[in-house]
């Protein structure tokens, strides 16, 4: 049975990561299994300094599903550089930078400074719903995808995915702008922008009155918007968004992701990630399929 | 070290009111457990994020907790029978740290912040100090856990509108017998912390509280759970309550 996959040219064993944002850089669920399982790991997102994220509440929840709004708390790319790296290569597994800036040149430089780092390939976020600048606001336009992507882009020397925000009228115009300005692959979906109200209070349950939304909750609007964007672009996808299980990875390759990522299950289920690869095996096994690779795209319509 | 243990429940306990206990089998986690520690309970599936509940006694493989329904998680749980399991990560956090609080703390609960201060009480005891208990409750109806307090101590009951015990607030109380303690160690609501912080900062007490706040994965990964804590230059910078916490230094907290 062939687990690997491609994503331009950079081999993970298997199809398995940790979406960035809720994996901290690893050392937590490493307590928990053995991080050398996993195809790749999504770091929490990067900024150029450290930056200490939103007040509490951050989080809030909903029926399978839960909003935060932490607001891209991190150490800041050097320390993540400096500290974290080390950590991360003593498995053997490979480490997705996600990288987030507030200006186009802050992008450029942090592009910059992480392809000359030990990572595998660069994530590059234009979709936080919960930083005031930047963030969301550079993906949820076309033109300003093409601007941020085209301008970063040259200043990578590794592979540069662009992180898709959901919160847009039509996902397939944004992926298009952001393969034609340079992207070598997509991941898809961040978070769902909402809010919930405490009616006791009345007050907004988030700090930030507003937050995005993930987990279970989500997955049918990732796997559509997956299956939307597959069809729109060629370059590889790691669809993300709702997954829990090994029968949702599986959904999602269907849909057209090569890769996908865990995320908000973990917080039900630490062991989550390497479950769902279990399933995985075990789908496959019963299924007759030789290589993972053969699932992606294949739903029937 | 915190693991996953799935733990049957032996006992299940009503206290009145949208109180309850269980009793569960936790053979590793309660063997690990520490005064101040908490485990991170998956509440049934509809309800995605587990809920955090500290730890009111661990012992002979034995792991009791008591809480009050909030909401539809601890609802769920407050439904579970002798012979159910129950899925738990634990245990998990920094506790209280005894060594930290002389030969005479005086422990301090309010409302459902009261359980975790009695498996604080009993180690301090078995540690050779000479606890005493302050607990604070609503009314007379949402007395919990006095008898297993009074066996371990001297004990004051004081509820807010005066229907049992001493009419008042633990602060009050805290007040009049301040000068018998070497130290504060507290958990409840946070006005009822910052109280009892300023007391203890006025009579030169160490005072360590229990913080509580809206969690996420419970190990320090998802980064919801901040406390403000003091920087350095004034600066506010943040702790995760389930991994630097529950416990803090009550001079560290940003209140």
């Amino acid at each position: 049975m062939d687990l690997s996959v491609n994503l331009c040219g950079v081999e993970l064993k298997n199809p398995i990561t940790t979406a960035s944002g809720t994996f901290g850089f690893g050392h937590e669920y490493g307590e928990f299994f053995d991080l050398s399982e996993l195809g790749g790991i999504g770091v929490k997102g990067l900024t150029p300094t450290e930056r200490l994220g939103n007040p509490a509440p951050r989080i809030a929840e909903t029926p399978m599903g839960i909003l935060n709004c932490v607001g891209l708390q991190n150490p800041g790319i050097d320390r993540f550089i400096e500290e974290q790296i080390p950590f991360l290569r003593q498995y053997d597994t490979k480490i997705i930078a996600n990288v987030s800036g507030n200006t186009v040149e802050e992008y450029c430089g942090m592009i910059e400074k992480i392809s000359d780092a030990d990572v595998d390939l660069i994530e590059m976020n234009i979709s936080c719903p919960n930083v005031k600048c930047g963030g969301m606001a550079f993906g949820t336009q076309p033109a300003m995808v093409e601007e941020v992507v085209s301008a970063a882009k040259k200043y990578a020397k590794k592979p540069l995915i662009v992180k898709l925000s959901p919160n847009v009228t039509d996902i397939t115009e944004i992926a298009r702008a952001a393969v034609a300005s340079g992207a070598d692959a997509l991941s898809l979906i961040n978070t769902l922008l909402g809010m919930r109200i405490d009616v006791n209070t009345r007050k907004p349950i988030l700090s930030n009155i507003m937050g995005g939304m993930s987990g279970p909750a989500v997955l049918p609007v990732a796997v559509r918007m997956v299956y939307q964007v597959r069809k729109a672009v060629d370059v590889p996808i790691i669809g993300m968004g709702g997954i829990r299980s090994g029968r949702d990875v599986v959904e999602m390759m269907l849909a057209g992701a090569d890769a996908v990522a865990i995320g908000t299950a973990m917080f039900a289920d630490p062991c989550a990630p390497v479950k769902a690869l279990a399933e995985l095996k075990d789908y496959m096994a019963q299924h007759g399929i030789e290589k993972v690779t053969e699932l992606t795209g294949a739903v029937e319509v | 070290m915190k693991i996953k243990e799935i733990c049957k429940v032996k006992e299940h306990i009503a206290y009145g009111g949208a109180l309850f206990g269980l009793v569960l089998e936790a053979e590793k986690i309660s063997a690990m457990a520490q005064p101040g520690q908490f485990v991170h309970i998956a509440c049934g599936e509809g309800n995605l994020l587990r809920r955090p509940i500290s730890i009111c006694d661990a012992g002979d493989g034995l792991l009791k907790i008591v809480f009050a329904v909030k909401g539809d998680g601890t609802k769920w749980l407050s439904e579970r029978k002798a012979g159910d399991e129950l899925d738990i990560l634990g245990p998990i956090g920094h506790g209280f740290d005894l060594s930290k609080a002389g030969d005479r703390p005086v422990l301090i609960g309010g409302g459902i912040g009261v359980p975790p201060m009695l498996m604080t009480m009993k180690q301090a005891k078995a540690n050779g100090a000479q606890p005493t208990a302050i607990l604070g409750f609503r009314n007379q109806s949402a007395v919990i856990l006095e008898e297993d307090f009074q066996a371990l101590g001297t004990t004051y009951i004081a509820t807010d509108d005066g229907s049992y015990g001493i009419h008042g607030f633990v602060s009050s109380v805290l007040e009049q017998h301040v000068g018998e303690f070497t130290s504060v160690l507290c958990c409840g609501p946070k006005g009822m912390l910052r109280a009892l912080a300023n007391i203890a900062e006025a009579h030169g007490l160490p005072c360590q509280v229990s913080m509580e706040e809206r969690m996420g994965c419970g190990i320090g990964a998802c980064l919801v759970c901040v406390c403000g804590l003091k920087g350095e230059n004034g600066e506010t910078k943040y702790g995760h309550v389930c991994k630097d916490g529950p416990v803090f230094d009550s001079k560290e907290v940003e209140w």
